[in-house]
């Protein structure tokens, strides 16, 4: 089952770079979508127009379909708001907002009218949980977000995406600033999350790609290249330049 | 290596005279100041006693006091922010956030730059012109605070609209991406980062208002007045008219009442200075980005 399909999407910006050329791709389900490349690929692009974030861009010309449960969201009909809050983002610096731990978490529910306390420490604790950090701040939920680490700033970032309980996750690049060990419990989490909501990641390496896929699409120049399953695209990839790039012969 | 050394001493010389020149330079900037406010103490310091501060001018102003223009200013300068306060920070959130980059925002720009710029006697004239006689409010503390208003909106919109901008855009965008309306992130984000500097600009801008002579000289201020003001429309006494009243126009003034006015104007000016820079420094401390 699809939850996203993306049909024949073309995007341009202002300087008049085509920055995707006609992308057509499914995203499944319950499952971890990786679209890795070298960078000005087009990647961020796409994410950014899962959730529209690309309407506060220089956008010139935008053609194609891209459909969430049937329902096209490049539609102007379309709550561009409330497809937000069905679709999360994390983003590769971590940007807390300048305020408590808490508040960062309850930001999205309460801008989206939720005043009940109780559901919404409620939703503090679950998300916290989801993102492996509760037990590091259950005790502080009240001091300043910036005052965490860099890789707990991110998770923080995640929970306060799952908060939301959205129905899908975008990632970009979200532990390229993290060390090892952050980056390894930002995996962990993905791999238990996958179970309740559809993710779509762009890693910051081939090796994550292919440590975190289980759907892997390779972008180059905003082309799709190549598109398959984890197993057949980094061991047995059809096409050439996937197989350069993946074997580490260009960067 | 002999040459080496000697560049290097040669340097260090010429460093030395470099920031020995900084040093007198900065001294003699601050200097003038100082010797400003320590004149007016020392002058103005004998004249201040209950009597001064909260009495009514007597004899051709000559003796008593001067609560008349101390109350004239703080209604003109609260007058001032009542119609500056709300226009020149709605001015300045349209002007950052919503405005788009055309030629349009770009004239309103420079046409803001530009009002900084007029001298305060114009903004007087144009006061009477409009305010006092088109619009007939007369003489009034409503046309006065109208005029101190206009004035002072260049410098609320331009120090507002710094402060907006300087809130960091990754805020807006993950506002957004949580589902945010962009006036909710207007609201819950961008404003409170921004508030310490705007009040900062606004103080200033009320500072500049609570201190000009020439834009209430035709239409609010009146020469002798020894009654307070009862409405918005009634004239009043003004700090720094009144001192350029007793300065240059009444034979026989007593120099101690000239300089206790000028130290009650300073203070007043200085002190919302001062919690303007408050403000400020206390906000630099606590920020998070
Ligand atoms: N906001 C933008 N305005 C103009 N051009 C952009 C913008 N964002 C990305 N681009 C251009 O689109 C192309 C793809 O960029 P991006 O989507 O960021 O790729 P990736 O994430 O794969 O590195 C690049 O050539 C980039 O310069
Ligand atoms: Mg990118």
């Amino acid at each position: 089952m699809n939850k996203i399909s993306i049909e024949n999407l073309t995007l341009h910006y202002s300087d008049g770079t085509e920055s995707l050329r006609n992308i057509t791709m499914g995203i499944p389900a319950n499952q971890i979508t990786v679209l890795f490349g070298p960078a000005g690929g087009g990647k961020s692009s796409l994410l950014r127009i899962l959730n529209r974030l690309n309407d506060l861009a220089d956008v010139t010309y935008l053609n194609g379909r891209v459909l969430l449960d049937e329902e096209d969201i490049l539609s102007p009909k379309i709550d561009v708001i409330n497809l937000r809050r069905r679709v999360g983002m994390v983003f590769a610096r971590p940007v807390v907002l300048p305020m408590s731990i808490r508040q960062n978490l309850t930001y999205g529910l309460e801008v989206a009218g939720m005043k009940d306390r109780y559901r919404l420490d409620e939703a503090v604790e679950r998300s916290l949980q989801q993102a492996a950090l509760w037990n590091e701040v259950q005790d502080r939920l009240d001091d300043p977000a910036i005052a965490l680490s860099g890789g707990q700033q991110q998770r923080l970032c995640l929970a306060r995406v799952l908060a939301l309980e959205p129905e899908v996750i975008l990632l970009d690049e979200p532990t390229s600033g993290l060390d090892p060990i952050s980056t390894g419990k930002v995996e962990e989490s993905l791999q238990e999350l996958k179970k309740t909501y559809t993710i779509v990641l762009v890693p910051h390496s081939v090796q994550q790609a292919a440590r975190t896929a289980d759907f892997a699409a390779f972008f180059l120049q905003g082309e799709l290249i190549e598109y398959a399953a984890n197993k057949i695209l980094f061991t047995n990839p059809e096409n050439q330049k996937t197989e350069d790039y993946v074997e580490g012969r260009f960067g | 290596m002999i040459k080496a050394t000697s560049t290097s001493t040669t340097r260090y010389t010429t460093q030395r005279i470099g920031f020995g020149l900084l040093t007198a330079m900065t001294l003699f900037t601050v200097l003038p100041i100082l010797a400003v406010v320590i004149y007016i103490l020392v002058l103005g310091t004998p004249a201040i006693n209950g009597e001064f501060i909260s009495g009514f001018p007597r004899e051709g102003m000559r003796a008593g006091g001067i609560w008349p223009a101390i109350v004239g200013t703080f209604y003109l300068t609260l007058g001032t922010a009542i119609f500056a306060v709300p226009l020149g920070i709605g001015a300045a959130i349209y002007l950052s956030e919503y405005a788009p980059e055309n030629r349009w925002t770009r004239l309103i720009r420079i046409a803001i730059i530009n009002l900084a710029g007029i001298p305060s006697v114009v903004y007087g004239l144009f006061g009477l012109g409009l305010f006092v006689l088109f619009l007939q409010f007369g003489t009034s503390i409503l046309a006065g605070s109208l005029t101190l208003s206009i004035m002072t909106l260049p410098v609320i919109i331009s120090t507002t609209e710094e402060a907006l901008r300087a809130v960091p855009q990754a805020f807006r965008t993950v506002s957004i991406s949580l589902g945010a309306t962009k006036w909710q992130t207007i609201r819950r984000i961008v404003l409170p980062q921004a508030l310490p500097g705007t009040l900062t600009g606004v103080i200033l801008g009320l500072e500049r208002a609570a201190g000009e002579t020439a834009p209430i000289l035709f239409t609010v201020a009146a020469f002798f007045l020894p009654r307070l003001p009862a409405s918005p429309l009634d004239a009043t006494m003004a700090l720094p008219y009144h001192l350029f009243v007793i300065s240059t126009q009444v034979p026989g003034m007593p120099v101690k009442i000239q300089y206790g006015t000028a130290l009650v104007l300073l203070a007043f000016v200085l002190g919302m200075n001062f919690i303007a820079t408050t403000i400020r420094s206390r906000a630099r401390a606590r920020r998070q980005w």
